[in-house]
């Protein structure tokens, strides 16, 4: 503590090193800027489960684009002498009751509940995106409204109403009709979430600063808004990405998805309902899939959400 | 909190049409002619055919008819099936049955999904944790039939424990696996969030007061941190009690049970169109209520919030 030279008065000085607190003012021009998205990016690179659900997905959607990298095996060619066959050589999961061959209808069954999944999603995404960013940012009277329309979409159940909805579809059920009954019933949750983000931004300083600067509603919206209500968005599509693709099957096995013409893991589950005392391999493997394919959808969402929530980030 | 029930049961008021509207709308509507398929191959007489019209009101437009079932619904007249019987029948029958299967689920899962949830938030990380993390996260994975059959065969057929399938004798014994089977999804869930928020909340400032004061650990974990980690996960489950009603469609068709989920399943497939109308009218009823409750509950669980 030093002590100065009046004898008079006693001055106590903090204990304060010039040189250091110019360090810490100094801003380091050439670091990157930390946004939100650089450090969830930050925090994910460096987390096991995130590359393992990424390398899970792209494994996932390389098989469902080209599954002939795969397998050989014609997945409808079916041969009755071998119902029910142990597997061999070039048949490693063995045979199903129909003698089709379970590794090559596994391969094939990624497409259906893939392309399922992912345009369920982007339907989903685009129309509940829309209708909660209107309703969030408008607000009013026009917030009543759609908000209204959305409350009465999420009341009915996603498969109650899918279910109702197919059966009507008998004639020409195929991967597009699943995808709009599943879209259609299954925005109001993206909605109610976007809706939430997109009030708690439109307050923010930045956005009356924008609109101060001259920018006009919609393109404040569009630019400022929105990027910014994105998070929530991006996670929930994430995890119902797969919540959609259990959807899908589930409508399979009610034998009122899709046909069993498309090689589809629901369908075979369905099937292997019944073949499951005899053997259970027949049901394992699609289920399997299925279930992997659903757990890295979610582990995905889990580690962005975990990323891009800076409480949780902390600990 | 007058005033805020007031507005809310208002508001249902639009929806509550809008939902009829539309489930009227895909079923009346989309579904063809449900008196030709009553005759079968060989066709119905046409007097009979015009009879039979005229007596649910087929003939009219289809606005009309939605509003001459709205006000059968207003007095609890919810019709005829086509097949003569009265549709208040059908569902007497069929209530009961999903309303002891829901409540078996929502026992389930709120017993085991907050007790599991609430060791995993104070012990996060630890292996407890980490496996029912894992466990959670396959049960979210796994379609709810793949769990529902392979329990069917390895509980009930294989180890003969339970029986493998309900049909007419309803009662606990019976219902105890469909239950499970139902609520397991939510129960992964209910596990999640209460781990989530538990371990949220251990490090609030509440928690810390409460620890500095000399509360017993116990009583910090049961009083301060539990009922405060319960206001999200209860929100879930009032809100979950609708989904499994309405979501037992395929838990009710592995396990046979005579339920809102079978009935309403076997109505859709035959075309049985008032039934299915006022059946899924009354499930999202259920849900538009089960809501209204959960929103009431947490201003009781969370003195933080007033509704004004």
């Amino acid at each position: 503590m030093p002590e100065t030279s009046r004898p008079t008065q006693m001055h106590f000085f903090a204990d304060l090193d010039v040189e250091i607190l110019e360090q810490v003012d100094t801003v380091d021009e050439t670091a990157p800027p930390a946004s939100l998205w650089h450090d969830a990016w930050q925090s994910l690179r460096v987390r096991p489960i995130f590359w393992v659900s990424a390398f899970l997905i792209l494994l996932v959607v390389v098989v469902a684009a080209v599954p002939r990298l795969f397998t050989s095996t014609d997945p409808s060619y079916c041969d009755l002498m071998s119902s029910y066959n142990p597997p061999g050589p070039g048949h490693p999961f063995g045979f199903d009751r129909q003698g089709c061959d379970i590794y090559a209808r596994t391969i094939y069954g990624a497409r259906a509940s893939v392309t399922v999944g992912i345009l369920t999603t982007i339907v989903v995404v685009v129309l509940g995106a829309v209708v909660g960013a209107l309703a969030g940012f408008y607000g009013k009277w026009f917030d009543s409204l759609l908000s209204r329309i959305t409350d009465i979409f999420f009341a009915i159940p996603l498969v109650l109403a899918a279910i109702v909805v197919m059966q009507v579809f008998a004639t020409h059920r195929n991967v597009f009709t699943v995808v709009v009954v599943l879209g259609v019933f299954g925005w109001p949750q993206i909605a109610r979430i976007t809706r939430g983000a997109v009030m708690s931004v439109k307050n923010a300083d930045f956005i009356t600063a924008a609109t101060a600067l001259g920018v006009s509603r919609s393109r404040n919206l569009i630019r400022h808004v929105m990027p910014n209500a994105a998070a929530p968005i991006i996670v929930t599509a994430t995890v119902s990405l797969g919540i959609f693709i259990v959807a899908e099957a589930t409508l399979s096995f009610l034998g009122i998805g899709l046909p069993t013409t498309i090689v589809s893991w629901g369908a075979d589950i369905a099937k292997a309902q019944t073949a499951l005392r005899s053997q259970p391999s027949v049901l394992f493997y699609p289920a399997g899939a299925l279930a992997l394919t659903v757990l890295s959808f979610i582990m995905m969402g889990d580690a962005v959400r975990d990323a891009l929530d800076p409480k949780a980030r902390k600990r | 909190m007058a005033w805020y029930i007031g507005r809310r049961l208002l508001q249902m008021i639009p929806v509550f049409l809008g939902a009829t509207l539309l489930i009227y709308f895909m079923v009346f509507a989309l579904a063809g002619d449900p008196i030709a398929a009553l005759g079968g191959e060989r066709g119905l007489n046409p007097a009979v055919a015009a009879q039979l019209r005229e007596h649910y009101h087929l003939n009219q437009p289809f606005l009309v008819q939605y509003l001459l079932w709205l006000k059968g619904l207003l007095t609890f007249d919810f019709g005829t099936s086509f097949s003569g019987r009265p549709v208040r029948d059908v569902m007497a029958g069929a209530f009961p049955v999903t309303i002891q299967l829901a409540f078996v689920a929502l026992f389930f899962e709120a017993v085991f999904g907050i007790a599991v949830g609430l060791v995993s938030g104070l012990r996060k990380g630890k292996l407890f944790d980490s496996t029912f993390l894992i466990v959670s996260l396959v049960v979210i994975a796994v379609p709810v039939f793949v769990i529902g059959f392979t329990m069917q065969f390895l509980v009930g057929v294989k180890l003969g424990w339970l029986p493998p399938t309900v049909g007419g004798n309803v009662n606990i014994r019976t219902l105890l696996m469909p239950g499970i089977v139902l609520g397991s999804v939510s129960f992964a869930y209910v596990l999640r969030l209460t781990r989530t928020s538990v371990a949220e909340n251990m490090t609030a400032d509440f928690v810390r007061t409460a620890t500095a004061k000399g509360l017993t650990r116990r009583r910090v974990v049961t009083v301060h941190v539990l009922r405060n980690s319960l206001i999200p996960v209860v929100t879930f489950l009032g809100a979950d009690l609708g989904g499994l009603m309405g979501g037992a469609i395929v838990t009710e068709g592995i396990f046979n049970i005579p339920g809102v989920g079978n009935t309403l399943y076997h109505a859709i497939q035959q075309s049985e169109a008032p039934t299915v109308v006022s059946m899924v009218t009354v499930l999202v009823m259920v849900y538009i209520f089960a809501n209204l409750l959960v929103d009431l509950l947490y201003a009781a669980l969370d003195p933080r919030i007033r509704y004004a």
